[in-house]
């Protein structure tokens, strides 16, 4: 293996990322390529975890990797490196033009049309100097005043993993040979806390709640999500199995996000054109209940899915994908835009190597009017689902089946805590099933969907 | 000094940071003073140097080729229970004296008079390669993604879908402590895996098979070749074409041999790493030498089987690896640790100290789990099961240590009714409870089987690669989450 000399004892010179970029770009076309695109990603990262009041670790890092992607007419191939060094940088376009000489030729192949580049102009509110500029002390203090306001909570909270105090700042630039050249910085911040309580026997339960921000003023008080933790993890204690039934089932915001994720799997045009989702061909026609409403929006102002541009440097933009239950368009990249004949919905997300995939921007199940209170009044034997556990997702046929911890609903209130069942069904019918869209939409990631009831689910138990 | 007398091949390897990287002894002890420049009880580097090929064939093209380097140096600092961290991927020396007196931020005491000299941990080699396959011709992994396409489709006429994927990796890694610690390691990791969609008016359906280990290329040409992962993928496909909504509810589960085993890594395994038991948060906490496994059960972790997967010569704290028991007849017999907890617990140093890269700080981390074969003839175990279910191929599981509560999804099953294997099932969760799921293993198997080497673990986070394995295994009750409405008999569309 060939390797990189590093002298030891120079200082680290800093370059301009976007002048490394369009040098990566300008170098892979010397070398022949016909087309290439170059990413550069840097980040800084802080974490800190309080455990029963002592500090437990203390992380912080920075780092800086840069990867390119190369053709030769419709042939591809991708190296990344964390080398920055002269040598370093040479080897890794080097190689890219040797691999993409034994790749095949794809007639899909290719970057975005130079038309279909560019970047949302205004401020995108994405990024937060504050979350990094915090004295390490009070970033400790944070994580520990979220632990104490759990462990605080109620007598029967014995133990903990901890609380957390994260940042981290990113910084990503994307250059390619029709001359773009686009970069952004994001901020991120957040605080949780893990507490564990214990019933007089000792059987122990353990939950957790967070809140995450792109900026300190944004992020609730820690004292507040301990408290929720604490309220989260009390309740599942002395919880038992339930009986083989099929009962309405409400989805916690915790888990109803996951509902919403089979959705995009299924919307991912990679899955589409290989007609591996249970949703292709299925554009223009009824996919779930009028009452459902699904959106993906890369532009919202200080958004957690929020970027200018996308992995391939398209503006990112809102799309309706589900409209009062109909499949209005699929979730793209340039890639499986042009496998199906349509247009990029500038949802490509990139890593540092490979071809890029499909990533969601903002994407929510558009909220309904009544309480989460007022939905689960509403039934008089259901299951409340607050955990799943396991993947138990078959996204070709649909088939549904996962572990799953919440309560109990009787007589439109919770009875019991519940643990150790599974809950059963088929996606395709699952999203007819969805009775009632409670008004609870928050976004704490970059999917977002509010409580939600499902009927014709099978809960497995004794 | 402990002085190896090494054979050549092995000295190439070893001493890569020193050869291109230009590092001195003295650099790694001036390093870990300034680790130890505010106290702390232990201080070390991990550097570490991964190269990795990836190659993916899909509708029968080479779509996409990847190369990649990454490499840097994570330096922690440990003082009583708390653990300063930080990594640099930028190998100078500055940048490791600032991420050394970051990582010292952690502690608060008078500096502390570091190592004078390093015990080089004794040479193994269970993995030795002479060509490391990330070194090997591109062209012959080419050709190992098109065979198995070829393959796939050659099957039968319904796979229409098929990706195939070759990976591979290189990871050089120095591990160097103030306790005088001085490890080497050069950890090759390889693995083809094939996915499959059959379809037929109306039905479609995925098989997924791969496998691989810590081997060089020809272990693809000769042992497991793309022909056996295509086959056994597509297989699958379209054994799942015909299959039947699954039971719901308790029932007796047959596990089969290997990668079912994933029931112990979830059930068992991570409730016995010992950073949850040291903080009492895990549901086996307090319970070595009871009893938590029918007599029949013995569950071993072991770092040491030539080529496997999960095998490491040290782990990443530069401890050997081990066989450790965990569970012996029934009875808990002890935990995988690493340093920190072994030193903090009062227990030996099993050599489970794993992270996923230089930027992850190490914890307990399973190796090759698997539980010892027994007296049972696995026919006789499915001919005992009246009602049931037979799973023989699983997706992921997952675990709450806490509560002790654990899923695995079957991704090829089949009922067993008087005794009979019937018909396949569709895949269907299966969940229980790790401290007594065990107790309720009545027959095990005389066929240990290990998996193929897909393995992949995550926990806070980190994702390592680990091996299970299982001989076949009867559970009495475990609770199926199926979808099928009405109970014994009536479940058949």
């Amino acid at each position: 293996m060939s390797s990189t000399q590093v002298v030891t004892g120079n200082p680290k010179i800093e370059t301009d990322l976007r002048e490394i970029a369009q040098d990566i770009v300008r170098r892979a076309m010397a070398g022949g390529a016909t087309a290439a695109e170059c990413v550069v990603r840097e980040g800084d990262e802080f974490s800190t975890l309080v455990r029963l009041g002592q500090v437990e670790t203390l992380k912080e890092s920075g780092s800086k990797s840069i990867g390119v992607r190369v053709f030769f007419g419709q042939r591809a191939a991708s190296t990344y490196s964390s080398d920055f060094s002269r040598a370093g940088l040479d080897r890794m376009v080097k190689s890219a033009l040797e691999l993409a000489r034994i790749t095949s030729e794809d007639p899909f192949g290719g970057i975005p049309e130079a038309s279909q580049l560019g970047a949302l102009s205004g401020e995108l509110d994405l990024y937060h100097e504050d979350v990094y500029s915090l004295p390490g002390a009070e970033r400790i203090d944070y994580a520990r005043r979220a632990e104490k306001a759990a462990l605080d909570f109620d007598p029967r909270i014995k133990n903990s993993e901890g609380g957390s105090f994260d940042a981290a700042t990113g910084h990503k630039v994307l250059a390619n040979s029709h001359g773009f050249v686009g970069e952004y910085r994001r901020s991120y911040c957040s605080v949780s806390a893990v507490p564990i309580a214990q019933t007089p026997e000792g059987a122990m339960q353990r939950d957790f709640w967070y809140s995450v921000a792109r900026t300190l003023a944004k992020l609730d008080a820690p004292e507040k999500v301990g408290k929720v933790a604490a309220e989260r993890t009390l309740r599942r204690l002395g919880a038992r199995k339930a009986k083989t039934a099929q009962v309405p089932i409400v989805f916690d915001p915790m888990v109803s996000t996951s509902i919403l994720e089979h959705i995009f799997e299924g919307v991912n045009g990679d899955s589409v054109y290989r007609g591996a989702s249970f949703l292709a061909g299925k554009l223009g026609q009824k996919i779930a209940g009028d009452n459902v409403n699904i959106i993906d929006d890369g532009t919202i102002v200080g958004g957690f899915g929020t970027s200018p541009f996308d992995g391939e440097g398209v503006p990112t933009r809102r799309t309706v994908v589900v409209e009062n239950g109909v499949l209005k368009s699929y979730l793209l990249n340039t890639y499986t835009a042009k496998k199906l004949g349509m247009q990029t919905t500038g949802n490509a997300a990139r890593g540092l190597a490979g071809t890029p995939g499909i990533g969601p921007g903002n994407y929510f199940l558009q909220p309904g009017a009544r309480t989460p209170k007022e939905l689960i009044a509403g039934i008089k034997e259901g299951l409340y689902v607050t955990e799943f556990l396991g993947q138990g997702v078959n996204l070709v046929t649909g088939d549904y089946s996962r572990g799953a911890s919440g309560m109990w609903i009787s007589g439109g209130e919770f009875a019991y805590p519940v643990e150790e069942i599974t809950v059963a069904g088929n996606l395709k019918e699952l999203f007819f099933n969805i009775s009632e869209i409670a008004n609870d939409l928050e976004f704490r990631g970059s999917v977002a969907a509010p409580t939600l009831r499902v009927d014709g689910l099978m809960v497995g138990g004794e | 000094m402990d002085k190896q007398i090494l054979d050549k091949h092995l000295l190439d390897k070893q001493r890569f940071f020193f050869e291109h990287y230009g590092l001195t002894e003295n650099d790694l002890e001036r390093y870990l003073g300034a680790a130890l420049s505010a106290g702390g009880d232990y201080a070390d580097l991990y550097f570490e140097y991964l190269s990795s090929t990836s190659l993916m064939v899909d509708e029968s093209m080479v779509k996409s080729a990847s190369q990649g380097i990454s490499a840097g140096c994570g330096v922690r600092v440990v003082s009583g229970e708390r653990t300063g961290y930080a990594y640099t991927d930028d190998l100078s020396s500055g940048r490791i004296l600032h991420a050394a007196r970051t990582a010292a931020l952690i502690a608060s005491a008078p500096a502390k008079t570091t190592v004078a000299g390093f015990r080089k941990a004794a040479a193994r080699s269970l993995y030795p390669v002479t060509l490391p396959s990330v070194d090997a011709e591109i062209s012959a992994k080419v050709e190992l993604v098109m065979r198995a396409d070829k393959a796939a489709r050659a099957y039968d006429p319904r796979i229409q879908e098929v990706r195939a994927s070759y990976g591979d990796e290189l990871r050089n890694i120095l591990v160097v402590g103030s306790d005088g610690t001085f490890a080497e390691d050069s950890q090759p990791l390889a693995r083809m895996n094939v996915s499959c969609i059959a379809k037929t008016e109306g039905n479609s359906a995925r098989g997924t098979s791969g496998g691989g280990g810590r081997v060089a290329l020809d272990f693809f040409f000769g042992e497991k070749t793309p022909e056996f992962f295509a086959k056994e993928s597509a297989r699958q496909a379209i054994l799942q074409l015909d299959a039947r909504e699954a039971p719901a509810g308790e029932m007796e589960v047959v596990l089969g041999p290997g990668w079912p085993g994933v029931l112990l890594h979830e059930a068992v395994g991570h409730g016995l790493e010992a950073d949850f038991n040291r903080k009492k948060t895990s549901a086996f906490a307090g319970l070595v030498g009871k009893r938590v496994a029918s007599e029949k059960c013995t569950v071993v972790d072991n770092g040491t089987m030539p080529w496997r997967r999960g095998s490491l010569n040290v782990d990443d704290e530069g401890e050997p690896t081990q066989e450790t028991v965990l569970i012996e007849n029934g009875i808990l017999k002890g935990y995988l640790s690493d340093k920190l907890s072994s030193r903090l617990m009062g227990i030996s140093d099993t050599g489970n100290g794993r992270r996923e890269s230089y930027e992850h700080i190490p914890m307990p981390r399973m190796t090759n789990t698997y539980m010892l074969a027994g007296q049972d003839d696995p026919g006789d175990i499915i001919r005992s099961v009246k009602h049931g279910i037979y799973a023989v191929n699983f997706g992921g599981g997952q675990v709450d240590i806490t509560n002790g509560k654990f899923v695995f999804s079957a991704s090829e099953a089949y009922m067993i009714e008087d005794g009979q294997i019937t018909a396949p099932i569709k895949g269907a969760t299966l969940i229980g409870n790790g401290p007594d799921v065990l107790t309720r293993v009545s027959m095990v198997g005389n066929d240990l089987k290990l998996d193929e080497g897909v393995g992949t673990c995550g926990k806070d986070g980190q994702a390592v690669p680990v091996g299970v394995g299982i001989p076949t295994l009867k559970i009495d009750r475990l609770t199926v989450g199926g979808t099928a409405r009405k109970d014994p008999g009536g479940f058949m569309q």
